[in-house]
């Protein structure tokens, strides 16, 4: 059945209910986006079949898969949510530096440097220092804006 | 008690889910005896138990409640829910005689919750089973509101468990 690692990783946070940050399951989300995108596909293509040679008995398993990419959706979007939420009380409860093992389960990410951007200041206090092809680790949400405009780039591994 | 714990989104109210609910994302999870009536092409591959090449009308399968509830529609007969044995009347009848005696937790984790998206397929038997799910919880409610103001020591962290388990599992509890 569908959508099967969806509940699992919402099980796996569930479990923890005292509000402990668990590892980010990036092999979770990933296989749950791999599902989401076969499941549009499929649909993509009975839909223009059912459209093209008048097939509307397909219309039933388009539906069925629709349901599955909402719910694979819904459970991506409270997932992260939740997530937010826990590092929301942690960084209440530890200030701006959380610990290096709490850091540890967030979701990083390696991005190269493409210019000399100069110092960097991540509101935690540490400067980072972003010169020409230097390569950094760095938690997703910070490096978001500076991969918009160009100064950093995401390395694919 | 202390400011900005943990707070998880909360379940929702009677027949609505909040979306963002991990219980009850964990609860629309649940699987339901259902019957499909049409025929669902190339998702034959799903169904374990045939070779078929697609789902036939009239496959009995367990469906889990987002899918039923997503695929149900009032006026087509595209899929039908059966009521799992403890919202049928028998069971009621048990319910009804004494809320207090059964164990839920042997019923299932959801017994509220699950009773309350029952409502959403139609079944001539809704108002029965509405009435059912609520007489239980009044009564077992003012069973152990009897039982917490009798009991002899003062240690009643247990029943603090039981209210948030039964509370949250009717969507009454908030995290105010």
């Amino acid at each position: 059945m569908f959508c099967e690692k969806a509940i699992e990783i919402i099980r796996e946070l569930h479990r923890m209910g005292d509000g402990q940050l668990p590892a980010f399951n990036e092999d979770g989300i990933r296989q749950v986006l791999e599902e989401m995108k076969a499941l549009y596909e499929q649909n993509q293509s009975d839909v223009n079949e059912a459209k093209s040679e008048g097939k509307s008995e397909l219309i039933p398993t388009i539906k069925f898969r629709h349901c599955c990419l909402l719910r694979n959706q819904r459970c991506i979007a409270a997932y992260l949510y939740d997530r937010l939420l826990r590092i929301r009380t942690l960084r209440w409860e530890y200030g701006s530096v959380l610990p290096t093992n709490i850091r540890f389960h967030m979701c990083a990410e390696e991005v190269r440097c493409l210019k000399d951007h100069g110092e960097f200041e991540i509101d935690d206090g540490t400067i980072i220092l972003l010169k020409k092809n230097s390569q950094h680790f760095l938690p997703r949400w910070k490096c978001e804006q500076l991969i918009r405009q160009g100064v950093l780039e995401h390395i694919m591994s | 008690m202390e400011t900005h714990s943990y707070l998880p989104v909360p379940p929702g109210v009677g027949m609505e889910e909040n979306f963002l609910s991990l219980d009850d994302i964990l609860l629309s999870h649940e699987r339901l005896p259902s019957r499909t009536e049409c025929t669902f092409p190339r998702l034959g591959f799903l169904e374990k138990s045939s070779d078929s090449r697609d789902i036939q009308e009239g496959t009995k399968m367990e469906m889990p409640l987002f899918l039923a509830k997503g695929l149900y529609e009032r006026k087509r007969r595209v899929v039908s829910v059966e009521l799992p044995k403890v919202y049928k009347e028998g069971w009621r009848t048990v319910f009804n005689a004494d809320p207090t005696v059964v164990d839920l937790h042997k019923m299932g984790p959801y017994y509220y919750g699950l009773g309350s998206q029952l409502l959403h397929f139609d079944s001539p038997e809704n108002p029965e089973i509405a009435q059912a799910v609520l007489q239980t919880f009044i009564g077992r409610f003012r069973r152990t509101m009897d039982s917490s103001q009798n009991a002899y020591n003062e240690d009643t962290s247990a029943l603090g468990i039981w209210f948030h388990l039964e509370l949250k599992a009717t969507g009454q509890k908030r995290n105010d």
